[in-house]
């Protein structure tokens, strides 16, 4: 296969057709909660495509060279583990070395361990068979991904509140609706790249 | 004694129902429940995982050093995650194969840490076990409902079995991402009514009071950042 095509055709997937959020359901919790505002919706994101990179990075050559074929069934273990552990170390060493970018993302780090959106793509770069450049790619486009859905649906969500909402619906309930929408909005990409 | 063990089993159920009650495990509350019965199934993988895990977190509560005690309580609970993961790869591959990644993803439910952080770390082990049982049952429950709802209205059938597909032409858009947000939300909606009608509060956010990550999220508050624990942590910049 020609590279240059699949690694574009997996950035299309990971941003638009396949968005992380809206149509693989990972990392709905800081979907949800960490939308209010644009600004802190994109540190969020910048955190967690930060991590998302890294972590493959890491999880992939841990499968490809030591677990795999005999110790598969670690997985779940070992890329958790891993992941918490990589979280921590960027965590110290932004602390230590590179104060601005640790006070703008710092604080979102320690809620990114348990975000299933990381520990997903490590694992779904490993079923999906792909190598160390396009699992990279697959991860970066994933964050990207990510950050269009926080970013637009923290847009959505700041018209949501001067709405006149119904009672019922206010809330919890009305966020989960104005998210539905947005789904449906990204459901017009099916099909770009086959 | 008995009745208030009880109270611990119920608890989970309808009272603090983990998913409409609060907000945790919504990853695959929307992704899974396309059917009924993958609703389920991952309810039952969940629920085995939860006991267990409540179970080994509650006999060790004493040992676990409190500084280590999230990572400790991961790797317990990655560990029953592969147990269970590896028998329904064994026993019910159709399962497996609809649940897909969300199996191994038990793993990172805020639900079972939630618990294990709220719980069963600081309660003996019968009513760790009766908590996970209860909170299991729960997510069952309303995951099978939404599988059910998702189910009969995006392809008019239940449980596999055609009921309204012959005479109402099934609208697919309810087995899609959207659909599982609207339902999702519906529900919420509804459980908030119910809720206020018996005088208790309704859900507005998602649930930091329980959220595992609580801890962390405090200090963000005085940074003044991640509004979505506003409500606990009171200040609003």
């Amino acid at each position: 296969m020609n590279s240059t095509t699949s690694i574009v055709a997996i950035l299309l997937a990971g941003i638009l057709t396949n968005n992380m959020v809206l149509s693989k359901f990972l990392g709905i919790c800081p979907f949800l909660g960490v939308s209010k505002k644009v600004n802190t919706a994109l540190s969020m994101s910048i955190a967690v495509t930060l991590v998302m990179v890294i972590a493959t990075a890491v999880t992939w050559p841990i499968y490809t060279y030591l677990l795999y074929p005999n110790f598969t069934y670690l997985q779940t273990v070992v890329f958790i583990l891993v992941i918490a552990a990589i979280v921590q170390l960027i965590e110290v060493f932004l602390k230590k070395f590179i104060k601005p970018i640790y006070n703008a993302l710092g604080i979102y780090l320690p809620l990114i361990t348990t975000n299933c959106a990381v520990l997903g793509i490590t694992m779904l770069n490993i079923t999906d068979g792909l190598n160390f450049g396009l699992s990279l790619v697959n991860a970066l486009s994933a964050g990207l991904g990510f950050m269009l859905a926080m970013i637009l649906f923290a847009g959505v969500r700041s018209k949501l509140e001067t709405a006149d909402i119904p009672e019922f619906l206010k809330g919890l309930p009305i966020t989960l609706i104005a998210a539905a929408l947005v789904a449906l909005s990204f459901l017009g990409f099916a099909g770009i790249g086959g | 004694m008995k009745s208030k063990n009880l109270s611990i089993l119920t608890n989970g159920i309808i009272k603090e129902n983990p998913v409409l009650r609060l907000v945790l495990g919504t990853c695959p509350t929307l992704a899974v429940t396309t059917a009924a019965i993958n609703g389920i199934g991952m309810g039952v993988a969940a629920t085995i995982v939860l006991v267990c895990s409540n179970l080994v977190i509650s006999l060790l509560r004493n040992f676990i050093p409190d500084k280590v005690r999230i990572p400790a309580f991961i790797t317990i609970i990655a560990g029953f995650v592969s147990v269970v993961q590896m028998l329904v790869k064994a026993f019910t591959p159709a399962i497996d194969e609809s649940l897909g990644i969300f199996l191994p993803l038990i793993v990172v439910n805020c639900i079972i840490l939630a618990r294990a952080e709220m719980f069963a770390s600081k309660n003996p082990v019968l009513p760790s076990i009766l908590d996970g049982l209860g909170m299991g049952i729960g997510f069952t429950a309303t995951l099978t409902l939404m599988g059910a709802i998702r189910e009969l209205l995006g392809a008019g059938t239940l449980f596999g079995l055609t009921i309204t597909a012959e005479f109402i032409d099934p609208m697919i858009i309810f087995l899609l991402p959207p659909g599982g947000f609207f339902v999702f939300g519906i529900l919420v909606a509804v459980s908030n009514a119910l809720a206020k009608k018996q005088g208790k509060p309704v859900v507005e956010h998602l649930g930091c009071a329980n959220c595992p990550s609580r801890a962390a999220c405090k200090n963000a508050v005085t940074d003044g950042a991640p509004q979505e624990c506003e409500k606990v942590g009171g200040s609003d910049e």
